[in-house]
């Protein structure tokens, strides 16, 4: 494992020891496999020959399964980390490249953690402390059934809610773009003012190609009308296929075209490279064990968010207590850090008390770095349709955490990024369907006004499950957020007629309320294939 | 918020046909919303234009007016009723019990052991007091079992407890002879015919009781159920089933199930430490309404299609078909039982709410059948559900005459059942490839409106 470069950054490093970890569970199991009395190698053959040793070896890889699971994990890296840049960049850059984009970042940090902090020293509530044995003992009987308990809460409230974020967006300005005209209406129709390069449809197409109107689609094809033989039937037997083998990439391309529901969380596991090893179980007790051990203040905003958002969803409200559960670990989980490396957000630092300033006594907080915002929980609901076991439940929101959804609440020039998808977003509304942009404008109902919690959440809550899971199959499957973005400008086109007629925020507000009757991919494909551009 | 009903009228018959001029139908708000439940008095005033008369063609009542009257008033041909004369046969737990039993022994006798197995969807019951001895020897094989008791005529989870030890019936029957609650019985109102049309309804009303009745509430008959330990948990949550099974002939049979549905969840997690808190146990949600941290708007309720959903990702699709038709079985079985016994009449027709729990071996059992399922909504869902569940009964019911008799689908009702089983493709009655397929779509897409569209849509308006 060569190093390019002199700076080690943290990106390779963190990469190396991951594959270190798999090389030793390959070594392992290929000493076993060596030592195995049914194998004809063994060290008391003597007709072993160096020569084809090596032979042996790599169809040993290939006989036990090894082989593909390298491959996947390889797989499953380039689709993380993003390509080795510059040699000379500094490790900031592979964060974010943009120098305001830092900035904006930085600034928006700070005031969630003046909010925190202030929360923290008016309820008097250290931001951690161990929780007595009683506590502890009561916490760990109660483990499966937090939902159980009803803490007063009425004091605390959310760091910040999306809306707040979109107001830092929207003052977003790049210092060096100078375009020399006057604002007007014509070059500041939206509410995203900063020059990203954005897809156009044509583009679009291209990127989504497998979701044409000739290519079958599940939640298209799978219809009651259509007979199964024609697609669904093959579809289901491929799928089976992809498990069957094992292979990550293939997995990946297959669920462009949808996952079956019955193959789904299998699929989702093998894209995400989740395999529930003992060794993964025993590191979410540990994490368990934390929780139980210490209280932390994020986890009075975690209740909070959970007893705001998923309880008093209509199908979302079973699942609960697998939220604290969740959710609660993940903020104990310092092995989600790796993911400031490549994000343009920072963890938040906290001093040991009376320590201020002195970097020894530095702790991230919470451990994993991620301040919960209102509506967070939302982002692991679905996800309870799938996974039914709490260390796997857990791997996987984890694994969608650090490779999707932290990118909707960090400002980052990434093409996944928030600030992309809104500039997608409006930038697609304002070609295709300028009549309405300009109504909605004039109206003062900003289109971006109403989809931005939408994508922020990646419509989780506004969408039926079954369709929410089919818009995340496509997330999979080209490993980027940008269908987001064209859903939301999809929905707008869907519903342009009632929009036209509206004549307030409220009543745009009002039409676009319920989108829980919604198909998703026909209207995707409608508006990426079957529009007049 | 309007009642189903009222719902349901409202949109399907604001236009009546012409063929149907003389059966006009009119919005009204008020209508009996099952057993228990009565809606609307303000707005009845102000919507409702009634006029009191005797004739109707078309009565959807409760289950006393039926009682009282059915025998004793002429019916023509034409109408319909909903209700038929003996439904308690099905609908009263102890009556099930003793039908279900005599239909399993008939079944081993023509068909042998394994088809009298397919029988095996009702936990152990016994009735009490008559069956008390029968009870007690089975419940000393096995100790420990819990066993939930239930009043035969009761609903909404009225009467229930759950017990371990017969001391605790001894106590129970003690405690209740002290106290024993005052039940709301209705009595009937004047009968009303709408200035449009000839559909009546008969409204429960609060108020004084005969003797007769006070007595009978003294003698009420239990059953005693071997209450089920292991059921299916979602979210560490019990749920129970509630279906809709429509009825419009026993000889032969017909009957016709509803695609939609709904799962009940109780509001706390499932536990067997604590058979005191009806809570856990019951899943009604006239029960759970009452429960500390009920929300009004959560609704605690699941459509079938997304449990559906859940258990094929968690099980696969074959487990989930193996457990959708072991309970279509109980379907038929049940209303096959009762075959013999319901009176049949050409103008009766019901409307069953069956009550199925799913144990965590994925095998359903049948808790109980409404034949007054309740029609109160406790969220919009909920409310669009039960008004479409009422306009596909009239359709089926088709007082206008519009049906041929042969269709195999009406909105959102598939017909299971016509004097032998029903296969999905081909004409009635057809195997398929001798592949038999159910024509049965619980949980499945329900798009009535297009079909119903399809079926009446080249009828003359």
């Amino acid at each position: 494992m060569k190093n390019t470069g002199k700076n080690q950054s943290e990106l390779s490093l963190s990469a190396s020891l991951q594959r270190i970890t798999i090389l030793s569970q390959l070594l392992h199991s290929g000493h076993d496999f060596i030592m195995s009395e049914e194998h004809e190698i063994s060290l008391h053959n003597p007709e072993i020959k160096l020569e084809s040793l090596k032979e042996d070896i790599k169809d040993f890889l290939k006989t036990s399964g090894w082989e593909k699971k390298l491959q996947n994990a390889v797989y499953s890296e380039l689709n993380v980390f993003p390509s080795p840049c510059h040699p000379a960049a500094p490790p900031e850059h592979m964060k974010e490249p943009l120098a305001y984009m830092r900035k904006a970042q930085g600034s928006w940090e700070k005031r969630i953690l003046k909010s925190l902090n202030s929360m923290c020293t008016e309820l008097s509530i250290p931001l951690a402390q161990k929780r007595p044995a009683s506590e502890q003992k009561e916490l760990l009987n109660k483990w499966n059934e937090m939902g159980t308990d009803e803490p007063d809460l009425s004091l605390f409230r959310p760091v910040y809610a999306p809306k707040d974020f979109l107001e830092v967006l929207m003052n977003l300005r790049n210092p060096n773009y100078e375009n020399g005209e006057q604002p007007s209406f014509r070059n500041h129709l939206g509410l995203i003012q900063v020059p990203l390069k954005v897809k156009d449809i044509p583009e679009l197409k291209e990127d989504f190609s497998e979701l044409d109107l000739n290519i079958g689609q599940l939640g298209i094809d799978d219809s009651a009308q259509v007979p199964p033989e024609f697609f669904e039937n093959e579809h289901v037997r491929i799928g089976q296929k992809v498990l069957a083998e094992q292979d990550s990439a293939a997995a990946q391309q297959y669920v462009r075209q949808g996952c079956p529901t019955a193959l789904r969380a299998d699929l989702w596991a093998l894209i995400l490279n989740i395999s529930n090893q003992p060794e993964d179980i025993l590191y979410y007790e540990q994490l368990k064990s934390n929780v139980i051990q210490h209280d932390l203040l994020v986890d009075s905003l975690i209740y909070k968010d959970v007893k705001l958002t998923a309880s008093n969803d209509d199908y979302y409200f079973v699942f609960e207590d697998y939220l604290y559960q969740v959710l609660l670990c993940f903020s104990r989980d310092t092995s989600v850090l790796e993911h400031f490396a490549y994000s343009s957000a920072t963890p938040p630092k906290s001093y040991i008390q009376g320590k201020l300033g002195i970097e020894e006594y530095a702790v991230f907080y919470p451990p994993n770095g991620v301040i919960p915002f209102h509506g967070f929980s939302m982002y692991v609901a679905p996800l309870c349709f799938l996974y039914h076991e709490p260390s796997k439940l857990y791997q996987i929101f984890r694994e969608m955490y650090v490779r999707f959804f932290f990118r909707l609440h960090s400002i980052s020039s990434h093409p996944s990024g928030i600030v992309s998808l809104c500039l997608l977003f409006e930038t697609l509304l304002q070609t295709h369907l300028p009549q309405l942009f300009y109504h909605l404008r004039e109206i003062g109902a900003q289109p971006l006004r109403i989809s931005f919690k939408w994508m922020v959440r990646a419509f989780s809550g506004y969408l039926a499950t079954d369709q929410l899971l089919l818009l995340w199959d496509r997330i999979l499957g080209y490993n980027s957020l940008e269908i987001l973005a064209v859903l939301a400008a999809a929905v707008f086109a869907f519903r342009a007629v009632n929009l036209m007629e509206v004549t307030s925020l409220a009543a745009a507000e009002a039409v676009l309320a319920d989108l829980s009757t919604l198909k998703v991919m026909p209207l995707l494909q409608i508006f990426l294939f079957a529009t007049v551009t | 918020m309007l009642s189903p009903w009222a719902g349901c009228l409202s949109q399907s018959y604001a236009t009546p046909h012409a063929a149907t001029s003389h059966l006009k139908w009119g919005v009204h708000p008020t209508a009996l919303l099952g057993d228990g439940e009565l809606w609307g008095g303000a707005e009845a005033a102000q919507h409702c234009r009634w006029r009191c008369e005797e004739e109707w063609d078309f009565l959807w009542c409760d289950v006393t007016w039926l009682r009282e009257n059915f025998d004793h008033v002429y019916l023509e041909e034409h109408v319909r009723i909903c209700h038929f004369r003996n439904h308690y046969e099905l609908s009263r737990k102890n009556y099930l019990v003793k039908n279900l039993k005599r239909f399993r022994k008939q079944l081993e006798r023509e068909a042998g052991k394994l088809e009298a197995a397919r029988c095996d969807f009702f936990p152990k019951t016994f009735e009490l007091p008559s069956e008390y001895h029968l009870f007690v020897e089975e419940f000393r094989k096995k100790p420990g079992t819990t066993w939930i008791m239930k009043p035969v005529g009761r609903s909404q989870g009225k009467g229930i407890f759950l017990f371990r030890k017969l001391k605790d019936i001894f106590d129970w029957k003690m405690a209740g002879r002290a106290s024993r609650k005052t039940e709301c019985v209705f009595t009937i109102f004047p009968v009303y015919k709408l200035e449009r049309g000839n559909c009546l309804f008969v409204f429960p009303q609060d108020g004084g009781r005969t003797n007769e009745q006070k007595d009978e509430t003294q003698i009420e008959t239990y059953v005693v159920q071997r209450y089920i330990e292991n059921p299916y948990l979602i979210g560490g949550r019990k749920f129970d089933l509630r279906v809709y099974i429509l009825v419009t002939s026993y000889s032969p049979l017909k009957a016709w199930l509803y695609r939609d549905g709904f799962a009940r969840f109780s509001s706390m997690r499932f536990t067997l430490n604590s058979i005191d808190d009806h809570y856990v146990h019951l899943t009604n949600v006239a029960v759970q309404k009452t429960a500390p941290d009920y929300d009004p708007e959560k609704g605690c309720k699941w459509m079938i299609q997304q449990l559906r959903q859940y258990l094929t990702a968690k099980h696969g699709t074959g487990l989930v078909e193996v457990l959708f038709a072991d309970m279509d079985n109980i379907f038929i079985k049940s209303l096959q039982s009762v075959q013999k016994v319901i009176i049949s009449d050409k103008r009766c027709f019901e409307l069953y709410g069956y009550d199925i729990l799913i144990d965590q071996d994925l095998k359903p059992w049948l808790l109980e059948v409404n034949a007054s399922p309740s029609l109160a909504a406790s969220s919009q869902e909920d409310y669009e559900l039960k008004c479409h569940l009422l306009e596909d009964t009239l359709h089926v019911v088709d007082m206008e005459g519009r049906l041929t008799g042969k269709e195999k689908r009406v909105g959102g009702f598939d017909l299971i059942w016509n004097d032998g089983p029903v296969s999905r493709g081909g004409n009635l009655g057809a195997l398929v490839n001798g592949n038999f397929m159910a024509n049965t779509h619980l949980g499945c897409f329900n798009d009535r409106k297009k079909q119903l569209k399809e079926l009446f849509g080249n009828l003359p308006a």
